[in-house]
């Protein structure tokens, strides 16, 4: 097989195991489904204040699609390589002729089918239970988002590996990580219900810069649909992940 | 060959012949790892040279990795691929993948190829390892220590999996921590300790077994007596006449050999160096 056709094959097993385990069909899949459902439920009805007045249900639909995203990537493969690099699979595959870059492809592949999934998923269930209309005219600049920001939200979760010791630490070390991050970017909680003081630390982070780029691609309510300034800053994290990903990623396990 | 500041193995010279059945002996820590680590390609030396298949490890590439298979000391698998789905996956990333029902085959599971590696029992999950260096139909196999931790019944089998590879013409690098495996399954046996070489040869005449001491035991007046002898036939005739003459029974008489475990536990305990 050339370098594309084995990209493949790795990636169909990779969806294989994704879709077997339960730990990631729940929160990379559920999780952000019932975040949602929980955020529409609570908050239907009001208008938060946000480029000039947005319905909360339109709010949560932008929002929680980059929880999904960032979900299907960063956290599922630090999550995953972690665990297969301590169970040895990692080391093992090394051993065989298959290219290093072949497999990790595979499985970033693996990550943004699923983030492209979660986005369907999330605009279907936003469109049907709550009329939030998808924006199709938008649509080149949803996919622009959604491609830099997986892409380096992968970068990033490779790079986060290198700082995981054990399989036991991914879990919390990865939620230890993002969970403070959704609440404090707007994600969970509405923005105008946030200090500012909150909102410019969050904005030290790229989850708080990719929301944002990913809110105006999605809701028509104010200015253009790219984010150039944020979709920038989500870039060079990215950027700054892939380096630290390549200089520090290892394939053997770091216990035993 | 050295990581951190300490030398894990040191002036090993080994040679490893086409077609045999290798077995690298000795206690846990004594270097065993580190050096298939190198042949391997894994790990990097900070000296000697090193061939494999006519290449430096450290360089080989692709070609190289077609020829060999690894099995790792502590290698599980994919919890949610089942036998086939992992050696096929597997079988992906060779030119010349033997056919995975043969794979199968080889490993005896065939009962069990559409079963998750999760619900397999250890001794199958061990199995399913080797089968998945197998795939790339390699001609040679590094197999670090395969049945440490099993049950009887699992090490008989996966034993008789090695065992199959010799016939099939594989060269096979085992190492291990158990004499008895290295007897059963190895053509030559090196047994290392504290790093260094302490004894080659084939299972039989290994350690010069044969020109041991020998121990004869016995209890005279309700104590115990043990004589160690280069000469047994001589201390023997010595004793018995003493006894005869004195009109004495010799209690518990016993005349022994040195096993090969007792060859192998003085080798690798004299030569336990402070680390």
């Amino acid at each position: 097989m050339n370098g594309l056709a084995l990209v493949g094959h790795q990636f169909r097993y990779d969806q294989k195991a994704f879709w077997r385990n339960p730990a990631s069909v729940f929160f990379t899949v559920m999780f952000p489904v019932i975040v949602f459902l929980i955020l529409a439920v609570v908050f239907n009805g009001e208008t938060i204040d946000v480029r000039g007045g947005v319905e909360a249900t339109t709010y949560y639909v932008p929002a929680i699609m980059s929880l999904a995203i960032i979900s299907a990537t960063m956290q599922t493969l630090a999550m995953t390589l972690v665990i297969a690099r301590e169970d040895g699979r990692l080391k093992r595959g090394r051993g065989t002729p298959m290219p290093p870059w072949v497999f990790i492809a595979g499985r970033v592949g693996n990550s943004i089918v699923v983030a492209l999934m979660m986005l369907v998923l999330l605009a279907a269930i936003g469109g049907v239970l709550y009329g939030v209309s998808v924006p199709w005219d938008r649509l080149p600049a949803i996919l622009l988002a959604l491609v830099v920001g997986a892409a380096s939200f992968c970068c990033l979760g490779i790079a986060l590996t290198a700082l995981i010791p054990s399989q036991d630490a991914a879990a919390a070390i990865v939620n230890a990580m993002l969970l403070p991050l959704y609440f404090l970017s707007g994600v969970f909680i509405p923005e105008d219900q946030l200090p500012s003081g909150v909102i410019a630390f969050a904005d030290l982070f790229p989850v708080r810069h990719f929301f944002d780029a990913f809110f105006d691609a999605y809701v028509p309510a104010g200015g253009p649909a790219v984010s150039w300034d944020n979709l920038a800053v989500v870039a060079a994290w990215g950027i700054a992940g892939l380096l630290l990903a390549v200089r520090f990623f290892r394939w053997t396990p770091r216990s035993g | 060959m050295s990581y951190g500041s300490t030398e894990a193995v040191r002036g090993i010279d080994l040679e490893v012949n086409r077609g045999e059945v290798f077995a690298f002996l000795g206690p846990n820590g004594a270097g065993k790892t580190t050096t298939v680590e190198i042949l391997e390609g894994y790990r990097r030396r900070t000296g000697g040279e090193v061939s494999v298949l006519g290449e430096d490890p450290q360089r080989a590439g692709r070609d190289w990795r077609e020829r060999i298979g690894i099995v790792l000391q502590s290698g599980r698998l994919d919890p949610y691929l089942t036998v086939r789905e992992s050696l096929d996956l597997y079988a992906g990333y060779f030119r010349n993948p033997r056919p995975t029902e043969d794979v199968i085959a080889l490993i005896g599971l065939e009962g069990k190829a559409d079963e998750r590696a999760s619900r397999l029992s250890g001794g199958q999950q061990r199995r399913l390892d080797v089968g998945m260096a197998l795939v790339g139909d390699p001609e040679l196999l590094f197999l670090d220590e395969p049945t440490t931790g099993f049950d009887p019944s699992a090490r008989r089998q996966a034993w008789d999996v090695i065992a199959g590879l010799r016939d099939l013409g594989k060269t096979v690098f085992l190492t291990t921590h158990y004499m008895d495996e290295a007897q059963r399954l190895a053509d030559r046996v090196t047994i290392i300790a504290a790093g260094q070489i302490v004894a080659q040869g084939t299972p039989e005449d290994l350690g010069e077994r044969d020109a041991g001491e020998t121990t004869i035991r016995y209890r005279s007046q309700g104590q115990e007596v043990v004589l160690q002898t280069a000469t047994p036939v001589q201390t023997l005739n010595e004793l018995t006449s003493k006894a005869l003459a004195n009109g004495e029974e010799l209690d518990g008489l016993e005349v022994t050999r040195p096993s090969l475990e007792d060859v192998y536990l003085e080798l690798t305990a004299s030569s336990e160096a402070p680390r």
